[in-house]
């Protein structure tokens, strides 16, 4: 078997071999997820958008560097005036965009104007709401001011949503954008890829790679065989739970980082029995969240013990509150007056973390006497029946918006959760901006949900990349949702 | 048609004796026989807990204490083949059931009567057959919600048409028979007649179809539970085993090659059945598959 | 005449009714496609705004004229995901579908005639038992969970072929095909498997007919009969398992398209299933019950050609 192997090894290398030059490769394949609705940055909220375009295609005045901080962009400076309302952008000259035409301070006027607009779709348009006007100093310099003084405007101008784009193709963007990035659009095959090609006119630093398809690979089970076979060489975002099949490879990297995904398992607070704060408590301690980190997440992933990214300054360790232990469950049951158990649904979507992760769980709550019935849903019906019409018992979710603890005050939230003493913490919260003080009201807030149990706190969702070893230049963490190809090479 | 109604000369011994004189009814017999036993034994035993999960466990090689290995769960593949067996058999059979049940009646209604009735049957049985199987049982589990009772209902569905289709060409043959022309000079209704003539002689038609439809059945199962439609968690299923086995093909490829055996060997041992029982009863028929 | 017109009535009565089932199917899919549009955090107001645009709160009689009446003039109507018009999209995906249909009944052909043909010529002796006891297993396997198999033989052991994806044809002829063959192959191999079976008891039958006989008495060696005449009577059977096996092909690879995630019909169809784009769903679905309505009437159509009988009967 070994020898059959080594001979077909051996004719297909020599075929391998004959077909392609040994110099560095200039091509990549990056495999992606989700399929993005359109390609216009500046029109739609979805990640998908950036995860190709970002930095790529397109560029802002100001952009995200790999590990969150500003750098410039087409903006080569800027001066801030002394009251930090006016902001004066100095722009690269000569940069133009991929359909030849020149960029200027013009089109940055035109970008801004059109985002605020108030017939703009665009999907953050609170990024531009300090803005008071936008001035056209000359060719290659802009004035911009703003109502108040605003300390993130620089970071704000960074995001895939403030990119510039010409008058001439913005409307166009959606199915050919056209940036002045060092990448221009070349294809995009619904349901299959999008190619970008190196642009010829490109004003800033060269990049090495000369052709990056973005491949759309919805299902684990397909991305570990395209992975393995070579036909795409990097995941940045990939599931945690394939990383054993490819993390003892020499050929593939391994990164881990961290998101701000707080994975729980959402209960309905207002269905009994759930509204006893025994049997939620019950479902706490009958949960361990190592077996489900190491069943559904690949062992990786941070254990949480309330609504908090252990990565955030202001996180409050709350893990040791409610220990895996099933006779204290099947005790606070009894004093719910449940020692016989009771059934209850499980809804889950389609995430792995959600699909392994709800079988974990039900497994352990049997072990208590509480007998789920899993129903998986699509995000179609997870949307309709949970999110909107809080049709159901508990359910499995990663919510992966940074700082989001604010999500347990909100009225007819899917939780059903209301506690006027969380409601009043937030309220004040809003008020307050001296650091130390918001750090104790968050601290209560924190305390506040692990302790009415509110939901089963589960752990942070790791950020999982996987590319060839020989690749470089691919961020390790994601500030931002982006794939940022710029300084990406391969070495030999 | 060459099936009759009265077969003196072939005694129960007689037929015995040929069924196992013939290969593909011994081994399919056999192993038919085999998946059931085992189905039926998980009932009562099983090597190991199957609702049991033990994430230490996970993804071990196959060894004395797991003969085929455990899956992602730390459970026992071979505890967990066996109980799907179960899920595997019950979904196929109750969608023939469905479809005899169903399908048997209309078919034989249609033959008897002719004329519109029969028309009418005849469009919706086009009808049915002009969607795609698979599709129309995806969008069937995408409107009720998946899982193995949905599951049966849309493989069952799909069963209607077949039977329909094989009970009123089996029930056309007959009728212009001698025995029935006697029967209705006799005076017997059409239900009577049916009854006690049309259908004993269709009924080996039937069971082959049966066979058949069971092994398709089982493959359609293995299908919808590997797209996640089947049955749902903790009750395990051979498709959505290979579902989980898929993404740990590199470190646990047992988890896909053994639930997959199992579905050749349970499908393969059932067509070999139809085709013997087919071969014993009637030499000459050309079975249609 | 009136054979075949009867069957052509048949089959627009046929594809009228599946325009009704399918579209009312539609209507008790659950999930709102609008809601889903905008997300978590849209309002009441802002759903019911879009639902308006989309024409999706009309009286459910006009809604189903206006999409019928657009199936006839080929305007389908615009995705809702994509907010392309469907027939971009169909025509983008047909480009893979039906390639990867004709390769595979191409393979599935080119497999089941010889084994066919040599089963026949040995009936009943050795070569003849194994080659249907492989046609046995064949059709006894998970199309599936061979396709799995292959993946990780050909593409991932000896790297041979893609694991999966379309280059598209842009990329060049082989490539495109390279990428459809693993695929086409896990689609075939069941199909074989059936056709052999069907092949070699046709060519049973033809060899058992007098005329056969005749042609082996008049000393034509055994080989030319076979070739010559055995074969060329019994393709009526083949060509009418073939036409229907094509429909399948066409119309079932769902699961073989998302294995190999390959940009395909069966794939569109099923993505579109989950994300409720309820019109692309509504056109494609009817677009492959047409397809297989034609393949069936073609196959009418054939049996009249080769029987002159059934013209003239009603």
């Amino acid at each position: 078997m070994k020898l059959w192997k080594t001979i077909l090894a051996t004719a297909v290398l020599s075929f391998a071999a004959a077909t392609s030059a040994f110099a560095a490769r200039t091509d990549l394949v990056i495999g992606i997820p989700l399929e993005p609705p359109h390609l216009d940055p500046t029109a739609g909220a979805a990640a998908a958008i950036d995860e190709v375009l970002y930095a790529n295609v397109f560029e802002g005045l100001t952009r995200i560097g790999p590990n969150g901080e500003v750098l410039p962009d087409l903006a080569e400076s800027w001066t801030i005036s002394d009251d930090g309302k006016t902001y004066t952008f100095k722009l690269h000259t000569g940069v133009k965009f991929h359909d030849g035409s020149d960029f200027g301070a013009d089109d940055v006027k035109f970008s801004l104007d059109r985002a605020r607009a108030d017939n703009s779709v665009n999907a953050q348009k609170g990024l531009f709401a300090q803005i008071d006007k936008v001035d056209v100093v000359d060719p290659a310099t802009v004035k911009v001011t703003l109502k108040n003084p605003q300390g993130s405007f620089l970071y704000n101008m960074g995001w895939g949503d403030a990119v510039m784009v010409s008058p001439k193709s913005a409307d166009a963007n959606k199915e050919k954008p056209i940036g002045t990035g060092p990448f221009k659009f070349q294809n995009w095959a619904k349901g299959s890829s999008i190619t970008l090609v190196k642009s010829d006119n490109y004003w800033g630093a060269s990049v090495a790679l000369d052709k990056v398809e973005f491949r759309i690979v919805p299902d684990a089970a397909a991305a570990v065989p395209a992975l393995l076979s070579g036909d795409i060489q990097a995941f940045p975002f990939f599931d945690p739970d394939s990383v054993s099949q490819v993390k003892d490879d020499p050929r593939f990297k391994v990164v881990i980082g961290s998101t701000e995904g707080e994975t729980i398992l959402s209960i309905n607070n207002k269905k009994p029995p759930f509204d006893k704060l025994q049997v939620r408590q019950a479902i706490s301690y009958a949960l361990d969240r190592k077996a489900i980190i190491d069943g559904a997440s690949a062992g990786l992933g941070v254990p949480i013990g309330s609504h908090m990214s252990p990565a955030n300054k202001d996180y409050v360790d709350l893990t040791g509150l409610y220990p895996h232990n099933v006779d204290k469950a099947k005790e606070l049951l009894k004093e719910a007056g449940l020692e016989n158990g009771f059934k209850a649904t499980l809804k889950l979507p389609p995430p792995s973390y959600a699909r392994l992760g709800g079988e974990i769980i039900a497994s352990e709550l049997r072990d208590v006497g509480i007998d789920l019935e899993i129903v998986p849903v699509e995000w179609a019906q997870w949307l309709d029946q949970v999110f909107t019409k809080k049709d159901y018992d508990l359910t499995i979710v990663s919510h992966t918006e940074p700082n989001d603890i604010d999500i347990y005050s909100r009225k007819d939230y899917y939780f059903n959760y209301a506690n006027p003493a969380f409601n009043a913490i937030i309220d004040k919260l809003n008020l307050t901006s001296d650091e130390a003080k918001r750090k104790e009201l968050l601290g209560e807030a924190q305390k506040i949900l692990a302790d009415d149990a509110v939901v089963g706190f589960l752990y942070e969702l790791p950020k999982v990349g996987v590319w060839d070893a020989k690749l470089q230049g691919l961020w390790e963490n994601a500030p931002i949702q982006a794939n940022d190809l710029t300084k990406v090479k391969w070495t030999d | 048609m060459t099936l009759r109604a009265d077969l003196p000369e072939e005694t129960l011994a007689g037929v015995l004796a040929k069924a196992f004189g013939n290969r593909s009814f011994l081994i399919g017999f056999v192993i038919t026989l085999l998946v059931a036993a085992i189905a039926l034994l998980s009932f009562v035993w099983t090597p190991h807990d199957v609702t049991k999960l033990v994430i230490a466990d996970k993804t071990q090689a196959p060894s004395p204490a797991h003969w085929f290995g455990t899956d992602h769960f730390g459970r026992d593949i071979l505890s967990m083949i066996m109980v799907g067996a179960r899920n595997s058999i019950a979904v196929a059979l109750v969608a023939v059931g469905i479809g005899m049940g169903i399908g048997v009646p209309l078919g034989a209604f249609a033959a008897a009567r002719g004329g519109i009735a029969d028309e009418a049957l005849m469009r919706v049985n086009d009808l049915v057959f002009a969607f795609p199987a698979l599709l129309s049982a995806i969008m069937i589990t995408a409107i009720f919600g998946p899982g193995a009772v949905n599951a049966i209902i849309a493989i069952g569905i799909f069963n209607i048409p077949v039977f329909a289709r094989v009970a009123r060409a089996g029930a056309l043959a007959i009728w212009p028979r001698e025995f029935i022309l006697a029967a209705r000079a006799a005076g017997k209704g059409m239900t009577e007649i049916t009854v006690e003539h049309i259908l004993p002689n269709i009924a080996t038609l039937l069971l082959v179809q049966g066979t058949i439809q069971f092994a398709l059945g089982i493959l359609a199962e293995a299908g919808l539970s590997y797209v996640g439609l089947g049955a749902q968690p903790p009750m395990p299923s051979w498709g959505r085993m290979l579902f989980d086995a898929q993404t740990r093909m590199v470190t646990a490829p047992w988890m896909a090659i053994f639930p997959g055996m199992a579905i050749v060997i349970t499908v393969l041992g059932l067509n070999l059945l139809g085709d013997g029982i087919a071969d014993i009863l009637d030499p000459k028929s050309r079975r249609q598959r | 005449m009136t054979y075949l017109l009867k069957r052509l009535i048949i089959a627009a009565v046929t594809l009228v009714l599946a325009s009704m089932v399918v579209f009312a199917v539609m209507e008790i899919l659950p999930g709102d496609p609008a809601r889903l549009m905008l997300g978590f955090n849209a309002s009441t107001d802002q759903v019911e705004l879009l639902r308006n645009q989309m024409g999706l709160n009309a009286p459910l009689v006009l809604r189903y004229l206006h999409w019928a009446g657009g199936l006839l003039s080929l305007d389908f109507g615009r995705s809702y995901t994509y907010s392309v018009p469907v027939i971009d999209l169909v025509r983008e995906r047909v480009v893979v579908s039906l390639p990867l249909a004709l390769i595979a009944l191409a393979l599935s052909t080119a497999i089941a005639i010889p084994v066919g043909l040599f089963s026949a010529s040995r009936q009943g002796r050795a070569g003849d038992t194994l080659a249907m006891g492989a046609a046995q297993l064949g059709v006894a396997v998970p199309n599936f969970w061979f396709a799995l198999m292959l993946i990780y033989l050909f593409a991932v052991w000896l790297r041979l072929v893609p694991a999966g994806g379309f280059p598209g044809w842009s990329a060049g002829i082989w490539p495109a095909v390279k990428s459809l063959l693993l695929p086409a192959v896990a689609l075939a191999l069941p199909q074989a498997a059936i056709l052999a079976r069907v092949a070699r008891s046709a060519l049973i039958e033809v060899l058992n007919e007098d005329y056969i006989r005749t042609a082996r008495a008049k000393g034509l060696p055994y080989r030319a009969v076979l070739w010559r005449h055995a074969l060329r009577n019994a393709m009526i059977p083949v060509l009418t398992i073939l036409g229907l096996q094509f429909a399948f092909l066409l119309a079932g690879t769902i699961i073989i398209e998302n294995v190999f995630y390959l940009p395909g019909l069966g794939r569109l169809v099923f993505q579109a299933i989950t994300q409720r784009d309820l019109i692309v769903v509504e056109s494609v679905v009817m677009l492959l019950v047409a397809a297989v309505i034609a393949v069936n009437l073609l196959v009418d159509f054939s049996y009249a050609v080769v029987d002159p009988r059934l013209r003239g009967r009603q």
